[in-house]
């Protein structure tokens, strides 16, 4: 008879097949649907974005590995690519190739290796690259052309938000249809305007459960709500909240950045109050504020209240009394 | 008998079946049909037995024979120590080879009674086996299960006649039988259930004669239908509910399962007595009634032999001091390549390195497959899995970075000591990490810590 020899190790000895590379393409299929979309209204130049950003993350990220003396098999973990990615798609269509290269840069480095590496970051990578170029770059970040398939011949052109907030819109009743916010056929990011492709791709992760839903529908509670009173109390100025959700970054923002594994709380309580101030934030910025749009910022601003919301939101215990 | 049961209980409950269960847990491959199908077969007793004086959670027993000595079957050759300790008998007829340290399948190298078996199987037995068992009084039938040094059989080895001794100031109102077996691979529990349901309804009856509660309920996993049809049949003239449970792990977990039966959620750091219920895994009955009704010790017990690495997966009746390799023999030896061995379930159970171990009273298993080492870790990405999984609701991740960090006070606040290790947070876990692994460190420091402090 063979000799046998046993591997010890604790339990349990067995493990679920879901693994955090398998998460991450998970993420990257179920943004198909976004990229395919910003291919149809922006060509050639939805093409070179994305590869570049993409290109450049991997790089920034192969770069820092090798100065950290990490295994580089953690490439392929496809988390770089969903930061590059991401970014790619909240990027203008028109931004210079020099530009989304920076920001791939900046949200690599300055994003998530600077905190060491996957897990350990506290802000959206790529949402931090993105923040960089914003205030880096205010003009390139907030000039728009309109998608190839709107056939207008204008050099510039303003998202939905934009109309609203700097052209009064709403008044003027030049608000653009939501049956175009629907479908993307408007101006604004790469990957933001198609809310129907967005969709698509998040019921996909809300499927397969790779993200929590308590996260896009605390954001779309908490906004829906702000956006809707004041839309109830005079709906000759604000936009409706149909409105709000369509357009700008918010879907992507609550379905796909907001929901990120490693900036958003562990806790279910903690993952709704991270949501709904999310949506609030959002609300607030888009009624009151100076920028048009506030999806990146509040998203930021909540994840730097993360790591309180986890510690202060531990769940009830089976068999604890709290409050006795 | 049939009279005994109307007057215990007059009134024949059987509420239509709500399938219940718990929040949270896991349903990972169960895999029980390997075994299921095969009936229980008695593993001829080897040549030697090992017979640890360790195999029940608390002291180890007192050896009471020495090298030289010669022992019956169902002898006491170990004295329990104090309350929480448990008799050990000896499982065959011979001499004793020696009283030595052997290796333990819990890990250390413990005081270990080996014996010669001569084939007589000669049976002496200290106990009496009561006539009438349903006649007999609460203490009468704790001295019995005490006598016969039986434990719990579910895998934690809790010594029996302690769970019947329900403290003055907790009355008992319900007695919970676990058939829920929800370890994946392991049928044991299964086929006791389809070919003795008698003992264990009368087990049944005993325990809750035992701990002067009104009402028994036994629970049991819906994969296991044919069993629960079987005992319902049974039943007709008990006053025990069946309650069918979707199947989900860990429901065998006693908080879990009272939680799923009766919705009383037991204290943090309580036992099931401060919430008036005591649970007894369904082979644990079946060695109540046998201890009581023949006098018979607890020197045998049915382990489920499977996995893709045995040959043929079996249900086995064997002697305690098995040792594994017999067992696994019995059942075709292990197929080439496999190298993990486990005794208990796949979530649970503990790895094993040599085929010499012996089967103690808390073997519910041996299972062996090929295994190709740990899957690559990554760090904790904060998905939350081990938190929608856990079934006492503790956020593990957290627990592990505290434990990690060595902030051991905060991780008592954060419920580590609540942990039941059932493996859930692991197995769900993307990033791999042994969760249970740091969580158990955690508690062993915790633990240790508290006694150095209790010393001073």
């Amino acid at each position: 008879m063979t000799d046998y020899k046993f591997i010890i190790q604790s339990s349990p000895h067995w493990k679920d097949k879901d693994s955090v590379p398998k998460i991450m393409y998970a993420v990257i299929f179920s943004l198909m649907p976004a990229v395919l979309a910003s291919l149809y209204f922006w060509r050639w130049r939805a093409i070179s974005l994305i590869l570049t950003c993409i290109i450049a993350s991997l790089v920034t990220e192969a770069l820092f590995l090798w100065l950290r003396k990490k295994p580089f098999t953690s490439l392929l973990d496809g988390s770089a690519i969903i930061t590059g990615l991401l970014l790619a798609l909240t990027l203008p269509p028109s931004l210079s190739l020099e530009l989304v290269v920076i920001g791939a840069v900046m949200a690599i480095a300055l994003g998530k290796q600077v905190f060491g590496g996957l897990g350990n970051n506290i802000f959206n990578p790529a949402l931090v690259g993105r923040a960089f170029l914003q205030t880096a770059f205010p003009v390139a970040m907030t000039t728009w052309i309109p998608p190839v398939s709107l056939q207008v011949d204008t050099a510039t052109f303003a998202t939905p938000l934009a109309q609203v907030k700097f052209y009064q819109a709403v008044s003027q009743g030049t608000v653009p249809a939501l049956k175009d916010l629907f479908w993307g056929n408007i101006g604004g990011c790469l990957g933001e305007t198609s809310a129907v492709a967005l969709l698509i791709g998040a019921i996909y992760l809300l499927l397969r459960k790779t993200i929590d839903w308590r996260i896009p529908t605390g954001i779309i509670i908490s906004l829906t709500t702000l956006t809707g009173i004041f839309w109830l109390a005079k709906p000759d100025q604000y936009a409706s909240p149909l409105f709000h959700l369509l357009s700008g970054g918010l879907l992507i923002g609550a379905f796909f950045m907001a929901t990120d594994m490693v900036t958003s709380p562990i806790t279910p309580l903690g993952s709704w109050i991270y949501a709904l101030a999310i949506g609030f934030i959002i609300g607030l910025i888009r009624l009151f504020g100076g920028f048009p749009e506030g999806v990146m910022y509040s998203i930021l601003f909540m994840n730097a209240f993360v790591p309180l919301l986890n510690r202060f939101t531990r769940p009830r215990i089976l068999g604890e009394r709290r409050w006795a | 008998m049939t009279k005994l049961y109307f007057l215990n209980s007059s009134i024949f409950i059987y509420k239509k079946m709500i399938i219940k269960t718990f929040p949270h847990g896991i349903h990972p491959p169960e895999k029980k049909v390997l075994s299921a199908s095969s009936p229980i077969e008695t593993l001829p007793p080897p040549e030697k037995v090992i017979i640890p004086l360790l195999q029940h959670f608390g002291n180890p027993a007192q050896p009471l024979v020495k090298k030289g000595d010669e022992v019956s079957l169902g002898q006491v050759i170990g004295q329990a120590e104090g309350l929480f300790s448990a008799h050990v008998h000896s499982s065959v007829s011979g001499k004793v080879l020696a009283v030595d340290n052997y290796h333990h399948p819990l890990g250390r190298s413990l005081l270990a009674v080996t014996i010669a078996n001569d084939g007589q199987d000669r049976y002496i037995s200290s106990l009496a086996g009561a006539n009438d068992p349903f006649s007999l009084s609460p203490e009468e039938i704790r001295h019995l299960v005490q006598e016969a040094g039986i434990v719990g059989l579910g895998g934690a080895a809790f010594p029996t006649a302690v769970k019947l001794s329900p403290p003055k100031d907790k009355p008992i109102d319900t007695v919970i039988i676990n058939g829920c077996e929800c370890e994946p691979l392991l049928t044991a529990d299964y086929r006791l259930m389809l070919e003795y349901p008698e003992c264990i309804l009368k087990g049944a009856e005993l325990i809750r004669i035992a701990t002067s509660a009104q009402k028994i309920i036994i629970g049991i996993e819906d994969n296991k239908k044919d069993a629960f049809n079987l005992l319902r049949q049974k039943l007709k003239i008990n006053s025990i509910e069946l309650a069918l449970l979707k199947t989900k792990y860990p429901q065998g977990a006693e908080k879990n399962l009272i939680y799923a039966l009766l919705g009383r959620e037991v204290p943090r750091g309580g036992l099931p007595f401060d919430v008036g219920v005591v649970v007894q895994n369904v082979a644990t009955t079946k060695a109540i009634w046998e201890a009581v009704s023949q006098g018979k010790p607890l020197y045998e017990r049915v382990i489920t032999v499977s996995g893709e690495g045995i040959r043929e997966p079996k249900n086995l009746l064997v002697r305690i001091g098995t040792p594994f390799k017999t067992a696994i023999d019995y059942c075709g030896g292990l197929k080439e390549g496999v190298n993990l061995l486990v005794m208990g379930g796949p979530m649970m159970g503990v790895a094993q390195w040599t085929l010499e171990m012996p089967i103690i009273k808390g073997t519910s298993g041996l299972l062996a497959w090929p295994f190709s080492g740990p899957p690559r870790e990554f760090p904790c990405i904060g998905c939350g899995r081990c938190l929608d999984h856990c079934p006492m609701n503790l956020a593990p991740t957290r627990l592990v970075k505290l434990v990690q960090f060595n902030h051991l006070g905060e991780a008592e606040d954060w419920g580590i000591l609540d942990c039941v290790e059932c493996g859930c947070c692991q197995y769900s876990c993307p990033a791999k990490i042994p969760l249970v692994h740091w969580i158990k460190q955690g508690k062993d420091k915790i633990i240790s810590l508290k006694r150095q402090k209790k010393a001073k």
